[in-house]
C-alpha cells in the first residue's frame, strides 16, 4: 500500500477517535459542574481538561478564564482551533477524501455526511442542545467505526485504521485519567465527593456499568484507574489498546519496523505483566506523563517506518 | 439570419422523434412536483457522495456540484454507429499525426500542414523527437467534443488529447438515472457504459513497456484540491489501481518507483492527470511540486509508459484543428466521416480580412484557450466587445481563430419553468491501445441558461445522462 495512503488512513481514524474523546472529556466536565462544586472548582476542572489535552496555551491566547461557555466553545466549535471537535471531524473527512478510492463508499459517505452535518454546529448552539451535540459526536463515531468494521477489507488499510484508532485511544484514556488526577476536586466531604467525581468519569467513558460488574464495590480513584489501565478485556483500557497496537503493527511489519515492534512489545509487557501497585508507587500522575511521552515516541516511529519514509 | 436549432427529441412540428416517442410520452405525464423532487434528490445524493469540485479562488471550504439534469439525451442506434466510426477514424489519424511529427514529419514535407504551425507551436515538445512509444500510441484517452448543427449534422468542435476529463460524470449520471427512474430502464434498451473502467485498465495495460508481463498501473493526480480530484479518485478506485501524487513517486536507476508501506514498488504505466508542464521539474517547469524529478529520463529510456504521452497538445491545438480532415486523407487514405466546423485562421491574411468584416456573426476563440474563457460570441456581444476583439486580433492574429456561430442542437431540459429546450454538446471518450474502443454515448453537457451556447461547467453548464438506444 502507498505510504501516503496509509498515512491518511491512520490520521483519518486518529482524528475521528480524537473528536469522540474530546466530546467525552467535555461531557465529563459538564457533568462534574453539575455536582455541588464552587465556581472556582468548576473552573479548575476545565483548566485541568485544557492542560491534559495540551491546548491550554492556545486557549489562553484568546480567552481570559476557563469558564464553562468559552471552554466548551473552544473545545467543540472553534474553527480556528485544530483540536476542536468540528475541526477533528473535518480533518478526518479530508483524510478520507484523499483516500476515497481505498475505503469503501459506505465509509466515505458516512464520514462525509458527518462532516456536512457538523457544519451546522457552531457557537450558536444553545446551552440546552449542547448535550445532544456531544451525544451526536459519540453516535457518529460509533457509526463510522461500525461501517469500517462491516465493510473494509481486512488488509493493510484496515490495519492502519486500527493502529490509528488505538494509539489515539490509549493517548486519550491516559489524558482523561490525568485530568482527573490533576483536578484537585470539589472539597467538602472528601470521600463522597471523590466517589461521585470518578463515577462521572466512568459514565463519560461509557464504562460505569462495566465497573459495577467487575468490582461490585465503591468507586475510588485507584479502582477506576486500575480498570482503565490494566483490564485487557475492556476496549477503552490502555492495556487493550496496546494489545491491538501490537498485533496491528505485527501485521504490517516491514524491514524497517523491528525496533518499533520491539518498543510496543516492551510497553505492552509493562501492562500485561506489571503490577498496578508498582504504578501507584511511582506516582500515578508521573506515570501517566511518562507513558504519554513513550506513546508520542511510538507515533513518530510509526510515521518514519510506514507513513512518511525517507525513501 | 440564423437557422433555428435542431432539437434532439422533438420534430419541428412539436411531436417527438420516433426514437424518443416512448420517453416523451412518459415525460409528458410526469407531474412537475415529482420531477422537482427527483431533481433535489439527485442534488442531495451528489453532495453526500461528494461528487463535487473545488472552485478556484474561493474559500477552501466551498465545494460545488455540477448541476445534473434529469432529462436524458437520447441517441438512436444507427446515428451512434456512424458517429462511432467517425470518432475512431479521427483519433486513429490524430495518433498517426503525432507519431509522424515526432519522427519523420512526412506530413510537413508533403506541405499538407505548414511546418511553422507545428514546430513553432508551444505544445510541440522537442524532447519527444525520435522517441518510440509502445504501439505508437500517444493519445490513449481522447475526449472529442461533438455538436450538432441546425441541419442535424454532427460536427467535431474540438479534440481534447491532453488530459480530457468528465468521464466520471458520464458514469455517475447513469448511476443516478437508474436510481431515480428505474422504471425507464425497464422499457428502454439503453446501451451500458459501466464497463468503461475495465476498458481503460485493459487499454493502459496493453501499452506497458515491452517485456513487462504484469504491469503496475497508477493514476497520477495533482491532489485533492484539483477540481477534477473526484474523477481521479473514482477512476483509480474503479480500476483498482493506486492513486498517486508526485510525492509518492521517485526515480532510481532509470526506473520509476512508488513509496509503499513495504518499501519501493516498481511502476510501469502512469495514467497521468497532470499537465505536461508539471510532470518533471528537471525537464519542464522547475517550480512544479506535482511531478516527479527525473520522470522524463525514465520515459526516454522506455522504462515507463505515460498516458497520454507527453506532447500530444500540439494535435488538439485550435490552430491545428482545421487540418484534421486533411490528416485523415493523408494517413488513412479515407474520406473523413465526421465533419469539422469551418474555421478561419486569423494569421492568414485572407481569413483575417473576412473575419474582421464579419465579427458580429462569428465566434472568436483563443488558440490556446479552454474552458469557455476568452471567447467572443459575435451575435451575443456588444459593439464595445466586438471592437475590443478587433483590436486584439489585429495586434496578435496568430492567437485567434474564428468559426461561424453554430446553432447548437437543443434538448428538453428540466428548468424552474418546466421542461424547456437548452443547448447541448457531446463528449465521447475514445480509448486507443491495441484497438480503439468507445463506450456508447459520452458526456452530454448542457447550457442551463436560456439561449446560452456555453456548456462549460465553469460557465454555468450542467450535464445529462446520455442514452444510446439499442437497434
Amino acid at each position: 500500500m502507498l505510504s501516503r495512503t496509509a498515512d491518511h488512513l491512520y490520521w483519518m481514524s486518529r482524528y475521528l477517535e480524537r473528536a469522540e474523546n474530546v466530546a467525552r472529556m467535555i461531557d465529563a466536565h459538564q457533568r462534574l459542574s453539575l455536582l455541588p462544586r464552587t465556581a472556582e472548582a468548576v473552573m479548575q476542572g476545565w483548566q485541568a481538561t485544557l492542560v491534559s489535552l495540551g491546548v491550554a496555551d492556545a486557549f489562553f491566547d484568546r480567552h481570559d478564564s476557563p469558564t464553562a461557555r468559552p471552554a466548551f466553545d473552544f473545545l467543540a466549535f472553534d474553527r480556528q482551533h485544530p483540536g476542536s471537535i468540528v475541526q477533528c471531524l473535518r480533518a478526518a473527512r479530508e483524510n478520507a477524501r484523499a483516500v476515497r478510492g481505498t475505503i469503501t463508499s459506505d465509509v466515505w459517505e458516512t464520514l462525509n455526511s458527518t462532516y456536512l452535518e457538523s457544519l451546522a454546529f457552531t457557537e450558536k448552539v444553545p446551552e440546552s442542545a449542547r448535550g445532544e451535540f456531544l451525544e451526536w459526536v459519540r453516535y457518529r463515531a460509533h457509526l463510522i467505526r461500525g461501517v469500517i468494521s462491516a465493510t473494509l477489507l481486512r488488509d493493510e488499510a484496515h490495519c492502519f485504521t486500527r493502529i490509528g484508532t488505538f494509539i489515539e485511544r490509549a493517548d486519550n484514556t491516559t489524558r482523561l485519567l490525568e485530568s482527573r488526577w490533576r483536578d484537585p476536586g470539589g472539597g467538602g466531604e472528601r470521600l463522597r465527593a471523590e466517589a461521585s467525581e470518578w463515577a462521572v468519569l466512568l459514565r463519560a467513558m461509557s464504562a460505569f456499568e462495566v465497573f459495577r460488574r467487575l468490582y461490585r464495590d465503591s468507586v475510588t480513584p485507584q479502582r477506576v484507574t486500575e480498570m482503565l489501565l490494566m483490564r485487557d478485556d475492556l476496549p477503552q483500557s490502555v492495556h487493550r489498546c496496546l494489545d491491538e497496537l501490537q498485533s496491528g503493527l505485527a501485521a504490517v511489519a516491514n524491514s524497517r519496523s523491528d525496533e518499533t515492534c520491539r518498543r510496543v512489545g516492551e510497553l505492552h509487557a509493562r501492562f500485561h505483566y506489571g503490577r498496578f501497585e508498582d504504578f501507584v508507587a511511582e506516582g500515578l500522575p508521573q506515570f501517566l506523563d511518562r507513558f504519554q511521552v513513550r506513546l508520542r515516541e511510538l507515533g513518530v516511529r510509526i510515521a518514519d517506518d510506514f507513513l512518511v519514509p525517507a525513501s | 439570419m440564423r437557422a433555428s436549432p435542431y432539437d434532439e427529441m422533438l420534430e419541428a412540428s412539436g411531436g417527438p422523434r420516433s426514437h424518443c416517442s416512448d420517453y416523451w410520452r412518459w415525460l409528458e405525464v410526469q407531474p412537475q412536483e415529482r420531477l422537482a423532487q427527483k431533481r433535489s434528490e439527485a442534488d442531495a445524493l451528489f453532495h453526500r457522495v461528494g461528487i463535487t469540485f473545488a472552485v478556484y479562488g474561493e474559500n477552501s471550504g466551498t465545494e460545488r456540484l455540477i448541476p445534473f439534469d434529469i432529462v436524458p439525451r437520447i441517441i438512436p442506434a444507427q446515428e451512434w454507429t456512424r458517429l462511432e466510426a467517425g470518432l475512431a477514424q479521427r483519433v486513429r489519424a490524430l495518433n498517426r499525426f503525432i507519431a509522424d511529427v515526432y519522427h519523420d514529419q512526412e506530413i510537413l514535407r508533403a506541405g499538407v500542414i505548414p511546418a511553422k504551425r507545428v514546430l513553432c507551436n508551444a505544445q510541440y515538445r522537442p524532447e519527444m523527437q525520435g522517441l518510440e512509444v509502445p504501439g505508437g500510441i500517444y493519445a490513449h484517452i481522447a475526449g472529442i467534443d461533438v455538436v450538432r448543427d441546425a441541419s442535424g449534422t454532427f460536427r467535431v468542435l474540438e479534440d481534447n488529447l491532453r488530459v480530457p476529463s468528465g468521464v466520471s460524470y458520464m458514469l455517475e449520471n447513469r448511476k443516478m438515472m437508474m436510481r431515480l427512474f428505474p422504471e425507464l430502464f425497464a422499457h428502454h434498451a439503453v446501451a451500458p457504459v459501466e464497463h468503461y473502467p475495465d476498458l481503460l485498465l485493459e487499454n493502459l495495460k496493453s501499452v506497458a513497456p515491452t517485456g513487462v508481463s504484469d504491469p503496475t498501473v497508477v493514476l497520477l493526480t495533482p491532489g485533492m484540491y484539483n477540481s477534477a480530484y473526484f474523477e481521479h479518485a473514482f477512476l483509480a478506485q474503479q480500476m483498482g489501481i493506486e492513486l498517486v501524487e508526485g510525492q509518492d513517486l521517485f526515480v532510481l536507476d532509470d526506473a520509476l518507483y512508488m513509496r509503499t508501506t513495504r518499501g519501493p514498488q516498481r511502476v510501469d504505466v502512469v495514467y497521468r492527470r497532470v499537465d505536461d508542464d508539471f510532470l518533471d521539474p528537471l525537464s519542464f517547469r522547475p517550480d512544479s511540486t506535482l511531478g516527479v524529478p527525473g520522470l522524463l529520463t525514465v520515459y526516454r529510456a522506455g522504462h515507463v509508459t505515460i498516458a497520454n504521452a507527453i506532447g500530444t497538445g500540439l494535435a488538439d491545438d485550435k490552430s491545428i484543428y482545421p487540418y484534421v480532415p486533411e490528416m485523415i486523407r493523408f494517413y488513412l487514405a479515407e474520406a473523413p466521416l465526421l465533419e469539422n466546423v469551418h474555421t478561419w485562421i486569423l494569421d492568414d491574411p485572407e481569413d483575417r480580412a473576412y473575419a474582421l468584416d464579419h465579427l458580429e456573426e462569428l465566434v472568436v476563440k483563443e488558440v490556446h484557450g479552454a474552458g469557455g474563457y476568452g471567447m467572443l460570441i459575435g451575435p451575443a456581444a456588444s459593439a464595445i466587445q466586438i471592437e475590443d476583439f478587433r483590436r486584439r486580433i489585429r495586434a496578435h492574429p496568430e492567437r485567434y481563430i474564428a468559426q461561424p456561430t453554430l446553432a447548437l442542437s437543443t434538448s428538453p431540459t428540466f428548468s424552474a419553468a418546466g421542461v424547456a429546450p437548452r443547448h447541448i454538446d457531446l463528449r465521447p471518450f475514445v480509448l486507443s491501445g491495441r484497438d480503439v474502443a468507445i463506450v456508447p454515448g459520452g458526456l452530454t453537457r448542457v447550457a442551463l441558461r436560456e439561449g446560452s451556447l456555453v456548456v462549460n461547467s465553469s460557465q454555468g453548464g450542467g450535464t445529462k445522462d446520455t442514452w444510446v438506444l439499442g437497434p
